[in-house]
């Protein structure tokens, strides 16, 4: 029982960062219908940007993950300006090519500042606490507070405020969007923004408990393309309640099945969803 | 049409420059370098059939090479089958592979073709490099044999292995061009096209589209295997996404849905590499965003590009007489038809 | 009497797209759709053609019940339409782009195709000359060899002409053949329908344009808001009450 709950409080930790990159992911894909490839590449860097503040300038964790969530947040943005906003008319699998270019480019480029080697992150949160009869540290312990405080943020960015209503609204219909006068090229900015931004935070939060190397998204994103065709491309609550889900089953998985294999659970609960439903577990009829 | 004879002046140009190149320059290095070439553009054309022409991008390719090269690894190494036997085997296997995978991932469309494609890719990657006990895992597999003698002809020089594996991409090139050029190329054409339309006019699309999947992983595996017995050693890492990441921007500098792309882009990138030796690892610095930039300015590549530009100086040369010229060219193609 | 639909009904979610229309159309004859712009023309059409599956009803083809066939079956029967966007493969001469309109009367495969046998040589050629014939029926022999992203808006409406009717249909169904054009054009496109009629080919077409509309369909049904509010020939179309109410009124039957 208690490996159980140790497993679930460990489910909750993984969902959280897959749920955090994941909501980028379907940001970006609600709004442009891109499957932005480099979404990874932006997690990536949005952990060696918080390294490098606290290592070379020795500041302070939550202001380092601050910064990376603007810089990383800006490159989002660069991005679609450069290259997603040119591309916005042409056909679909031109996107893809270039979301992949880009991917390769931002990967080589750390790899240049920052070498292959896989650093460790140290935070001020390194003691174990704890919670409900199990042990755990202060680290992880944030990990879901900060994926649950962000998350509450972007609800509150997402229904109260003017800019957040007019992403959704893009979502909903885009023609219909620009049709109210809503600039659509200014709402894809932002939701590019709040992407790279996102990714920053996830990535921020769960190095110190993890290793930061140039290919560290490759997996994440992987998985955050299973979450959001789980939950429903473009979905929110859909891309939140998809990463816990995977987060939990990797997490039972690798106690309860195998270690070794308990990244293919993902692939193939994709597998699995995408052969009885080609378009995705709630995908609309029609098209 | 004037522009197929051409083409047979193109075909025979590369076909004498590749024979000759031995005897022009005899140079270990660069015959080592080329063959990896000629091996990389197999597998480029069967993703540019995939890809290029039927348009669906698939990402699972690197799988499918992997699967091709250990088919005929493990084959060779382990029940020590005959060469060309695990050849054919090992492409066969990799082909079935593909039906599987083609049966599920071509219902999905567009993004989610990717996006299906890609974890199949990464899954085949983590089976190889998790199943120690068949596939040797991260430490690989080692003493892959080389090709086997046919008769008198062996295959132990690095010479004779250039020659065996330039056939393979004659072998390649030619099917791929007849394919093209048929009704079969043009309905995958249709496909790409628009699916829909292609539907109304009575073609059956999952049919066709399964074909081309299965075809594009038999020269992925073909490829495959041949890499394992030149390189003679594999590892997991040749089923990693890296690899698929490289063939796309072979196709995609060579020019996606051409027939040249994949020889001029793979020669391309290649030779690049190679003079830009000191970038190793960093290569992707370059590549990423020449990819990239292809994608916006020139989506079709340098064949595409060159395709256009001829086409823009017909056009501008296109006169009144020239409706005499036109006549011509139609009674050729029809007799080119007929020829066969 | 060439199709028939009974109670023939499509929802998306919670739209009701096309509701309980029953709709005849006759053989040798021009028939015309009208309504308002998303009265449910075209998914109507696409019902038809198989592009779309209906969520009740049903479609018959000379009798035979095709509710749940696939597109590709519905057209080798005969069936040919053409999109209310015209996807023509841009890159390809006009004539590369209506070849393939006659692969569904072939049967020639991957083995033909490598090893060029004479089904091969055969079929090729028969695709060709099928081509060629439709390109000259719908006038288009002058540009035949041009790139299909260089011909006016005018000149692509007929190739998509040219690839349903490479296909060998009965019927085709063409939706809105005359947008984006100009008077003149319409007059040409309106007699190669009458041509098209008079080869034995039954038309069917959803259209905009009133006036070309009443000269040249012999029977009009109206759809508004997916519903068929008339059927009848251009006379008493003209002179419905509840037509003239949705055309003017801009939601009657709502
Ligand atoms: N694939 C689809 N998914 C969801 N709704 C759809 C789909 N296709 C059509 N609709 C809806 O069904 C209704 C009817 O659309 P349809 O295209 O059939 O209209 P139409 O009569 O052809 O209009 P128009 O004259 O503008 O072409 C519209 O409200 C449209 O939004
Ligand atoms: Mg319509």
């Amino acid at each position: 029982m208690d490996i159980f709950i140790q497993q679930v409080f460990n489910g909750l930790t993984i969902g959280s960062v897959y749920s955090l990159v994941a909501l980028g992911l379907t940001l970006v894909y609600g709004i442009l219908h891109i499957p932005n490839f480099a979404h990874g590449a932006l997690y990536m860097l949005g952990a060696y940007i918080t390294l490098t503040m606290m290592l070379l300038w020795g500041i302070h964790y939550w202001i380092a993950m601050a910064v990376s969530v603007l810089v990383v947040g800006l490159l989002g943005v660069l991005m679609d300006r450069l290259v997603f906003h040119p591309l916005r008319n042409a056909p679909p699998i031109h996107d893809k090519i270039a979301a992949i270019g880009i991917l390769l480019f931002l990967e080589a480029f750390a790899q240049l500042i920052w070498g292959a080697d896989y650093r460790t992150m140290e935070t001020p949160y390194g003691q174990v606490v704890n919670l409900f009869g199990m042990t755990a540290t202060t680290q992880r312990v944030l990990i879901n507070i900060g994926a649950v405080v962000v998350m509450i943020l972007l609800y509150l960015f997402l229904k109260k405020t003017y800019a957040g209503s007019t992403i959704i609204a893009m979502a909903q219909n885009r023609e219909g969007a620009s049709l109210v006068g809503i600039n659509t090229s200014r709402v894809a900015m932002l939701t590019f923004m709040l992407s790279g931004g996102l990714a920053a935070v996830a990535a921020s939060l769960s190095a110190p408990i993890n290793l930061v190397f140039p290919g560290m998204g490759h997996l994440v994103i992987l998985k955050a393309f299973v979450i959001i065709i789980l939950g429903g491309m473009g979905s929110v609550p859909g891309a939140i309640l998809g990463g816990y889900i995977l987060g939990f089953t990797e997490s039972l998985g690798a106690t309860y099945i195998s270690n070794d294999y308990k990244d293919i659970i993902a692939f193939l609960m994709l597998v699995i969803i995408l052969s009885i439903k080609p378009k995705g577990l709630f995908s609309r009829e029609g098209f | 049409m004037v522009s197929l004879l051409k083409n047979r002046g193109w075909i025979i140009g590369f076909i004498a420059a590749g024979v000759l190149f031995p005897f022009v320059l005899p140079n270990a290095y660069f015959l080592h370098i080329l063959t990896l070439a000629f091996i990389w553009m197999i597998a480029v054309y069967g993703l540019n059939l995939l890809a290029g022409y039927t348009g669906y991008l698939s990402l699972a390719h690197a799988g499918f090479f992997a699967v091709g090269a250990y088919g005929l690894g493990l084959l060779t190494v382990k029940t020590g089958m005959n060469y060309w036997l695990a050849l054919i085997l090992a492409c066969l296997i990799t082909s079935a592979v593909g039906l599987v995978v083609g049966l599920v991932a071509l219902r999905t469309r567009e993004h989610f073709f990717a996006i299906y494609t890609l974890c199949v890719g990464y899954i085949i990657y983590l089976i190889i490099d998790k199943w120690d006990s068949l596939t040797g895992g991260v430490r690989g597999l080692i003493g892959i044999p080389e090709p086997s003698n046919i008769g008198p002809i062996s295959f132990q020089t690095p010479i004779s292995q250039y020659y065996l594996i330039f056939a393979f991409l004659l072998f390649t090139i030619l099917v791929m061009y007849r394919i093209v050029h048929s009704l079969t190329g043009r309905t995958f054409i249709a496909i790409r096209n628009s699916e829909d339309l292609a539907r109304t006019l009575g073609i059956s699309t999952m049919k066709n589209k399964l074909m081309v999947f299965v075809l594009s992983a038999f020269f992925a595996g073909l490829a495959g295997a041949l890499y394992a017995s030149f390189i003679r050693f594999i590892g997991p890492d040749i089923g990693y996404i890296t690899i698929i990441f490289d063939l796309l921007t072979y196709l995609l500098v060579g020019g996606i849905g051409t027939l040249a792309g994949p020889i001029v882009g793979t020669f391309l990138i290649v030779a690049l590499s190679q003079s830009l030796q000191f970038l190793q690892d960093y290569r992707m610095l370059i590549f990423g965003p020449l990819l990239t930039l292809l994608i916006i300015f020139y989506p079709r590549g340098i064949a595409g590009a060159y395709h256009d530009w001829r086409l823009k100086r017909k056009s501008a040369q296109r006169t009144r007489p020239q409706k005499e010229q036109e006549y011509f060219e139609t009674e050729e193609s029809e007799k080119q038809v007929k020829e066969g | 009497m060439l199709m028939e639909t009974k109670k023939l009904t499509k929802q998306f979610g919670g739209l009701t797209a096309v509701n309980d229309v029953d709709f005849t159309i006759e053989k040798g004859k021009i028939n015309a759709i009208i309504g308002p712009n998303g009265a449910g023309k075209s998914t109507f059409f696409n019902l038809l053609s198989g592009t779309y599956t209906p969520s009740a009803g049903q479609v018959f083809y000379k009798g035979q019940d095709i509710t749940k066939r696939p597109p590709d079956k519905i057209a080798r029967l005969g069936v040919a339409r053409t999109f209310q966007t015209t996807h023509l493969f841009e890159e390809s001469t006009v004539l590369d782009n209506v070849i393939v309109g006659h692969r569904l009367r072939t049967s020639s495969n991957l083995w033909d195709a490598v090893f060029r046998t004479r089904r091969f040589k055969f079929e090729e050629k028969k695709c060709r000359d099928k081509a060629m014939e439709v390109l000259e029926f719908v006038e288009l022999t002058h540009v035949m060899d041009e790139q299909a992203g260089s011909i006016t808006q005018e000149e692509k409406k007929r190739v998509a002409f040219a690839l349903a009717l490479a296909t060998d249909p009965e019927v085709v169904f063409l939706d809105e053949p005359t947008a984006g054009i100009n008077p003149g054009e319409t007059e040409g496109l309106a007699s190669l329908m009458e041509k098209m009629v008079q080869r034995g080919i039954t038309v069917c077409l959803i259209e905009h344009k009133m006036k070309m509309i009443m000269k040249l369909a012999d029977k009009i049904m109206v759809l508004n808001y997916g519903e068929k509010i008339a059927e009848g020939t251009s006379e008493e179309i003209m002179n419905n009450q509840a037509v003239i109410e949705a055309y003017l009124g801009g939601g009657a039957s709502a």
